[in-house]
């Protein structure tokens, strides 16, 4: 079987800056697959570049078959992939309503676009309450949840998240990768881009590890959790 | 201080309220734009002269009158400033400053120009019937064709405001302008956005020119007066803001309408610039911007 997402020797540059170098992955689809690694090891170009936000000068991204390097973000987001960005990147003078409205952009969500209204605000009773809301008053976790089901809203097949547990506090984190959890048990595969290596490891199937790049290792998420380079790197142990 | 003159200054404020609103449809235009890719519109007071004489033209040889030739104008102005910002200005975005002003201040010359080497040098207005017409309020009088102008340029700022708050393109727009990242984020075609964006303030700006043509005659040489006049009044009003350009434009108006009355009509853009610094000195960010802090 074809991999659901294959990434095959992509190199992005910033103007000299080489941000990743010859990088390949494969998801299977319903897997959960961690990237982790350093600060600026080129984990959000990545997802960036798969978005096709940044444009790879070398390499093909082949989503369900099709290849999707170099399309514009709209159409990557059409072809059924979502994402939660660094940041969370909420609409910050938009109502919780309202942008939770801009996640149902492409063309397949509108039609189902109020009953996946119906279950966010299931998942997330606080975003209910606050629909109202401008998004840029929320707190940091609460803009995290709406980040979540505003991509929901778009009907993605894969989710790609980018730390989404970074700037949070800890109880939040901890609901973070619970949710992530049960959205791939409902069916949903998950990139996931994480600093807390620990924690995104433990959930996931499978992981890379992304150095200056360059993916270096590869393995389930137990494998990698018991690898000595990785708990000495990013483990501190 | 005798009631004479209380009437007429009310009479000014009034005239100058209803030509604010036409003030104000045009800054609209600039506010939008601005407000949502960051290109500031030099070509402005020169789109606002070519609807005046598209709306001329309509009048002169088709004996259409202003306020009916006004949606086409509209319309024609929507599908050139789209093919505008889709061709030319496009790569501009995110460019620093002074190339996009060196680009919108060639647009402007060219338009400017045009309209000369079409109609020529001399004032072109129209003659409606309706230009004798009177509506009186109590003691005061209102002009016909300038409450007719205000009333639409009302009406257009109405359905803007409509089309912002309660449709998916005039959503999307708002939100590209709140946040570009997440507009790519959540897969809305930006591109098309800003040219929708740009289609939609040169159609406020044609609109107004169709209103203002009813008001006062127009020659080429009023295009750099109304970019001016644009200018002070989103600035007044706040960057970005549309109630700042609607109110700034108000506020414009009255504001010429009562030096008018008080010095005489030729220094009224003293009046406006004065209150333009005055504005900058104590609320820099404009009367309904947000600062920066």
């Amino acid at each position: 079987m074809s991999p659901f997402l294959h990434v095959d020797k992509v190199d992005l540059f910033y103007g000299d800056a080489q941000a990743l170098d010859g990088v390949s992955l494969e998801i299977a689809a319903g897997e959960i697959v961690a990237i982790v690694g350093a600060n600026g090891a080129g984990k959000s170009s990545l997802i960036r570049t798969i978005h096709g936000i940044d444009k790879p000068v070398h390499g093909s991204i082949r989503f369900d078959g099709v290849d999707i390097a170099g399309w514009p973000s709209h159409r990557v987001c059409e072809a059924g992939i979502g994402h939660v960005a660094e940041g969370r990147q909420v609409f910050p003078n938009l109502s919780v309503l309202e942008n939770l409205e801009m996640g149902a952009t492409p063309r397949h969500a509108r039609a189902l676009e109020k009953q996946t209204l119906e279950r966010v605000f299931t998942l997330f009773p606080r975003l209910s309450e606050r629909r109202r809301q401008a998004a840029g008053t929320l707190s940091g976790g609460e803009q995290q949840m709406l980040a979540i089901g505003r991509c929901l809203m778009g009907q993605p097949r894969l989710i790609m998240f980018d730390e989404p547990s970074l700037g949070l506090a800890p109880t939040i984190v901890h609901e973070v990768f619970r949710i992530v959890r049960r959205l791939n048990e409902e069916g949903l595969t998950i990139l996931l881009v994480e600093q807390n290596v620990m924690a995104s490891l433990k959930i996931a199937h499978r992981g890379y590890v992304l150095e200056n790049g360059r993916i270096e290792l590869s393995g389930t998420g137990g494998e990698l959790l018991n690898d000595d380079r990785v708990r000495q790197a990013y483990l501190g142990l | 201080m005798t009631s004479d003159f209380l009437l007429n200054l009310a009479q000014a404020v009034t005239k100058g309220l209803l030509t604010g609103m036409v003030y104000g449809l045009m800054a609209l235009g600039l506010s939008v734009i601005f407000g949502v890719m960051r290109v500031v519109n030099f070509a402005h007071g020169e789109m606002m002269v070519v609807g005046m004489y598209l709306a001329w033209m309509g009048f002169e040889y088709l004996e259409v009158s202003p306020l009916l030739s006004l949606p086409l104008i509209a319309a024609i102005f929507f599908a050139v400033g789209y093919g505008l910002q889709r061709s030319l200005i496009s790569p501009f975005i995110g460019r620093p400053e002074h190339q996009q002003f060196l680009l919108l201040l060639a647009v402007a010359i060219l338009l400017v120009n045009a309209c000369l080497a079409i109609a020529g040098p001399d004032s072109r207005g129209v003659q409606m019937e309706s230009q004798f017409d009177s509506y009186e309020l109590g003691p005061l009088v209102l002009d016909a064709v300038r409450l007719h102008a205000a009333l639409a340029a009302v009406a257009i700022a109405l359905l803007l405001w409509l089309f912002f708050s309660r449709t998916r393109t005039g959503k999307s727009i708002r939100a590209a302008a709140d946040n570009h990242l997440a507009a790519l984020v959540v897969g809305l075609d930006v591109r098309r956005l800003y040219a929708f964006t740009f289609g939609v303030g040169a159609a406020c700006v044609g609109a107004a020119g169709a209103l203002m043509i009813t008001i006062i005659p127009v020659t080429p040489f009023l295009a750099a007066e109304y970019t001016l006049l644009a200018f002070v009044i989103v600035i007044v009003g706040g960057l970005g803001s549309m109630t700042g350009a609607l109110m700034g434009g108000l506020l414009i108006g009255v504001s010429e309408a009562v030096a008018g009355l008080l010095v005489q009509p030729s220094l009224k853009s003293m009046f406006s610039f004065g209150l333009l610094i005055l504005v900058l000195l104590l609320r820099p960010q404009g009367l309904f911007g947000k600062s920066n802090s």
